[in-house]
């Protein structure tokens, strides 16, 4: 139950932790929180060579909003914004939980995320572990790489070759895999948000279903529904974690919401498509039968939820 | 070769200096090289939270930090609740009064998870207190009379 020898750098900088990554390559890791990757160093699962420690590095832990003026630009402080139809939520990757599960912007800003964090481990691993280091690790039973999926999440590669932006339905490619180059640090998360307009207002919510508050759910549900003035559905979007290899849209389910003035009907459809939609993995905690039993039940409870209680 | 760091980090107000491989983790640092046992270890991968120390004012798992990442950072045990040893602080006199442990081995990882727990949070309810300790397993107690010795604190202030 002890790491195996490694070499550690303490980064000093941004420009320093992605030259060693591009000398070392996947010979490197980097060091985020630590609550994935010390576990498995622990457990000899992961046996890195070097270890490019991330937390001295000032810069990379902000929240802020900014007006969408192309992704890219540098001012990272929190603005007045003139225009809220097109604010845009930055996250640094070294944002920790439990600065963001204490954030008055994003409680207010994106209430998805807000809802969420709780759920996301226990407190102490929360007062360590990185919105940046969960979405590189890409777990698909992990709270978060769905909910940004449903919020149309960007991500920040940056490598000493320049930057780019990956949309996180391009991200998650496999199980513990991302688009991520070997010489690529995940630097931010870049969130649309949604406000309230003639076109549509949008709600959202988050449930799951853990043994334990804490632990990782045996299966958990991330909802948008967008209704427009008439009460029409004009967008759904119905995400699953622990449903598959990545975390899991369910296309054809929401597809049964848009269009509709959602009744009960619609509803009971949408929870029995999903149920058969998601290719959950099932483990010695619940079955695969019984995974798509709770994915059918936090479907219906989800929408409700949204329909009677968030517009 | 050995990966060796010179690391100089201040544990319950004391600071020391002392050399450890970087693959050492902070649980077998405050333990076997500063000989602070209170801290106890029980699965070594985050899970049990027997290991937990503040660092920087934090709940923080030691089995998940590298001995290294203490270098300029502040510790504190729960060999630092107290320095009198006639007198237990608050919290533990209020574990002791409640029957808040048994075999004691969680003990130390409940303690400063709930130093820094009340601090935030002076006045919590019992679901509070209940998810607070999510994170910190108890084979011995069923958790009432840990739960029972944390409320106590609201009363005594
Ligand atoms: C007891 C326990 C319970 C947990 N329960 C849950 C849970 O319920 N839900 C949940 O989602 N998670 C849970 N976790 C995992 C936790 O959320 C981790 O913190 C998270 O998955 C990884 O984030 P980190 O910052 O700790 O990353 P690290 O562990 O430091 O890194 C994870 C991986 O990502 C890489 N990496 C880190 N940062 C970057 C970056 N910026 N760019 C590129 N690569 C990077 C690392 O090299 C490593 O491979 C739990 C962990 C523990 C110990
Ligand atoms: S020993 Fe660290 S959490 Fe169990
Ligand atoms: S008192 Fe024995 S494990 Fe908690």
């Amino acid at each position: 139950m002890k790491p195996a020898a490694f070499k550690y750098i303490a980064a000093q900088s941004l420009e320093h932790a992605l030259t060693l990554k591009a000398e070392y390559g996947d010979e490197a890791k980097f060091l985020a929180g630590g609550q994935s990757l010390v576990p498995a160093m622990n457990l000899r699962v992961a046996q890195p060579g070097v270890l490019v420690d991330l937390n001295p590095i000032t810069g990379l832990d902000f929240v802020g909003l900014r007006i969408n003026e192309g992704l890219g630009i540098e001012d990272w402080g929190l603005t007045t914004i003139p225009n809220p139809q097109s604010l845009i939520l930055h996250i640094g990757a070294m944002t920790r939980y439990r600065t963001l599960e204490r954030s008055a912007e994003i409680a207010a800003q994106c209430p998805l995320l807000h809802e969420t964090m709780p759920h996301v481990a226990h407190p102490q691993i929360r007062n360590r572990g990185t919105l940046g280091g969960n979405l590189a690790h890409a777990d698909p039973a992990s709270e978060l790489p769905v909910v940004m999926l449903v919020l149309n999440a960007q991500f920040k590669a940056q490598s000493v070759r320049g930057e780019r932006w990956i949309a996180a339905r391009d991200f998650f490619t496999t199980i513990f895999t991302t688009a991520l180059a070997a010489d690529e640090m995940l630097t931010e998360i870049a969130i649309p948000l949604s406000t309230d307009s003639d076109a549509g207002r949008t709600r959202t919510c988050f449930m799951e279903i853990a043994r334990r508050r804490g632990d990782y759910a045996m299966m958990g549900v991330a909802t948008s529904i967008t209704l427009n003035a008439a009460g029409v559905c004009t967008n759904a979007k119905l995400g699953y974690l622990n449903a598959g290899d990545t975390p899991i849209l369910a296309t054809q389910a929401a597809q049964t919401l848009i269009g509709q003035v959602i009744g009960d009907d619609h509803i009971r459809a949408a929870a029995a498509i999903a149920h058969d939609e998601i290719q959950p993995p099932g483990n010695i905690h619940a079955s695969v039968a019984f995974q798509r039993h709770l994915a059918g039940v936090l479907t219906r409870r989800a929408i409700k939820e949204i329909l009677e209680f968030r517009f | 070769m050995k990966d060796l760091h010179t690391i100089t980090t201040t544990v319950n107000g004391k600071t020391y200096t002392r050399e450890a491989e970087s693959r050492m983790l902070l649980s077998d640092f405050i333990r076997h090289e500063l000989g602070l046992t209170g801290t106890h270890v029980g699965c070594e991968y985050g899970v049990c939270g027997a290991c937990t120390i503040l660092y920087d004012g934090h709940p923080t798992r030691s089995c998940l930090t590298l001995a290294v990442q203490a270098n300029n950072h502040t510790i504190e045990t729960v060999e630092g609740l107290t320095t009198d040893p006639n007198k237990l602080h608050p919290l533990q006199q209020s574990f002791q009064d409640a029957h808040g442990l048994q075999c004691g081995y969680c003990t130390p990882g409940i303690l400063m998870t709930m130093k820094a727990f009340l601090a935030e949070n002076p006045n919590p309810s019992e679901t509070e207190v209940r998810e607070a300790l999510s994170g910190n397993l108890c084979r011995c107690t069923g958790y009432q009379h840990i739960v029972d010795a944390i409320l106590r604190m609201k009363d005594e202030g």
